[in-house]
């Protein structure tokens, strides 16, 4: 485990050497503050918008971290050659892509908390009520998400040579996933034969990152999700990791490397 | 004397670019014994096949067929790289870390404590002349810092069997005499070292026994005082003897 440990903390140094996390907090911060500050036609329901804005800033910056982190993990170790003197250690391949998971995992995670302590203070500042444990719900069910894309990407840049296009082509299904992967199953009922089949079998193997999606219960109020169905859908999303880094490893373990 | 790294008909083959038939043979039934304790030169033209032999030691590239080991260990396995320290022959670091933090990762990968990472690391930047930039991150630094940072990276795990490639290749003369001087002083330690160069004089300064490839084929393998004293040359004569060369400038 000291190799993966020691891979992470370079993967979540080099993160916090960016200024991609500043920018994004920043923008973060400075939308909700300017959307906060002015009142749209004297509506009381200001604040659940303020949240609803600063949810959706939040949830975009994520996976902009997420992806363009972990897209970039395994072709920059091999376009910079820094490959070559890891492996030329006591390293395994699966032990590379471990490392490189939990980095972006771990900085995302860190990345989560800043944002949402942002929300906490914006949101308790205005509506002097603090469901923390809402929160952290709906943050904790979020990183969990970020994992399974995180799990994803990796897998994508293995397979896929360019970096932006794998970044690009992650992006576009996870936000498909998000918004049109709970509507398939409708879709499908509505197709021929044998497209039913085929949007079914796309509709039952495609992770629901949706589910994790818990926004509207955090603006609205409407309290906890069940820690049962928590906890079933961090199993869930810990299937999906496994498989993916699995797929990764198939992948990465074959690739020649020639210094 | 035991036999720390070892090549047994060592054949690799890449898919040929040029022609659409076949394969390109990158080595072609390499035999190579490397001694505990000496200091092994690794010579050969470009192209010769040098740097398949190293990726093939380190596990990067498998060997279409025949065997090499580290330590009686089969090189596929990581376990065999644990008593080997390998210094690239440009510097391929996580630019973004300071020469410490480097180290540092590279120490926990190899499990070394807290306190043994601490000694080590200090000796080590000392050693390599980086106490005053240990500090600063690696792309603030020289070609020949980075190249120095490398081989404390390389020395890091206080490793038996060191595989240099080609290491003073871009370094100021002040630059090569440290290189040759920390090599001489391993040799000294008793440490092993292999590595490629292209510098001749270097190599028979510094080296117990050579090997010169060429094509991927082994041309001779012995130490450097037998081919100096059989050919009756320095080794630069011999080396292109050896590969067949003849200057153009003569006829």
């Amino acid at each position: 485990m000291n190799t993966v440990w020691a891979l992470s903390g370079v993967v979540i140094k080099e993160l916090y050497r960016r200024k991609d996390f500043y920018v994004l907090l920043v923008l973060t911060a400075l939308i909700t503050i300017a959307a906060g500050s002015a009142n749209f036609f004297n509506d009381e329901k200001i604040v659940t918008h303020l949240k609803d804005i600063c949810l959706l800033l939040i949830w975009i910056s994520a996976l902009v971290i997420a992806i363009g982190t972990a897209a970039r993990q395994i072709p920059a170790e091999r376009e910079q050659r820094t490959i070559f003197p890891l492996l030329a250690k006591p390293v395994t391949r699966w032990q590379v892509i471990l490392g490189k998971f939990a980095g972006c995992w771990l900085a995302c995670g860190l990345a989560l908390v800043v944002f949402y302590a942002f929300f906490v203070v914006v949101s308790g500042t205005r509506e002097h009520h603090w469901p923390l444990l809402n929160y952290f719900q709906a943050m904790w069910l979020q990183w969990v998400m970020l994992g399974v894309v995180i799990a994803l990407v990796l897998f994508g840049s293995i397979v896929f040579s360019a970096p932006s296009a794998n970044a690009t082509i992650c992006f576009v299904v996870v936000a498909g996933i998000l918004m049109i992967g709970r509507h398939l199953n409708k879709v499908a009922l509505q197709q021929p034969e044998p497209v039913q089949s085929l949007v079914y079998v796309v509709y039952f193997l495609i992770p629901h990152l949706e589910w994790y999606d818990v926004r509207d219960l955090v603006i609205y109020d409407h309290g906890l999700v069940p820690w049962v169905d928590c906890g079933l859908a961090t199993l869930y999303g810990a299937v999906y990791v496994l498989f993916f880094l699995f797929a990764g490893w198939l992948a990465f373990r074959r690739k020649t490397l020639s210094v | 004397m035991s036999v720390i790294l070892q090549t047994d008909k060592l054949r690799v083959e890449y898919p040929s670019r040029e022609s659409r038939q076949g394969t390109k043979v990158a080595l072609n039934g390499l035999d190579l014994r490397v001694n505990a304790s000496e200091v092994f030169g690794f010579l050969g033209p470009n192209g010769a096949g040098k740097t398949t032999t190293m990726n093939v030691l380190l596990g990067f590239l498998p060997p279409t067929s025949g065997t090499a080991s580290l330590f009686g260990i089969d090189v596929r396995q990581p376990i065999a790289r644990q008593r080997i320290g390998y210094l690239p022959e440009n510097t391929y670091y996580y630019k973004f870390l300071t020469a410490e933090e480097l180290l540092r990762f590279y120490a926990r990968i190899f499990g070394l404590s807290q306190t043994e990472a601490d000694q080590r690391i200090e000796k080590l930047i000392k050693l390599v002349e980086l106490g005053h930039a240990a500090k600063r991150p690696i792309k603030t630094y020289s070609k020949g810092m980075q190249q120095r940072v490398g081989l404390a990276q390389a020395l890091i795990n206080n490793p038996d069997l060191l595989i240099f490639d080609e290491p003073t290749s871009g370094l100021d003369p002040i630059g090569r005499m440290k290189v040759r001087e920390i090599i001489q002083r391993l040799k000294n330690e008793g440490k092993t070292v292999f590595f490629s160069s292209h510098e001749l004089g270097e190599v028979e300064t510094v080296c117990d026994r050579v090997a010169i490839i060429h094509q991927g084929e082994l041309k001779v393998q012995g130490s450097v005082a037998e081919l100096v004293a059989k050919h009756q040359a320095n080794l630069e004569k011999v080396f292109l003897d050896i590969i067949g060369y003849q200057s153009q400038l003569v006829s």
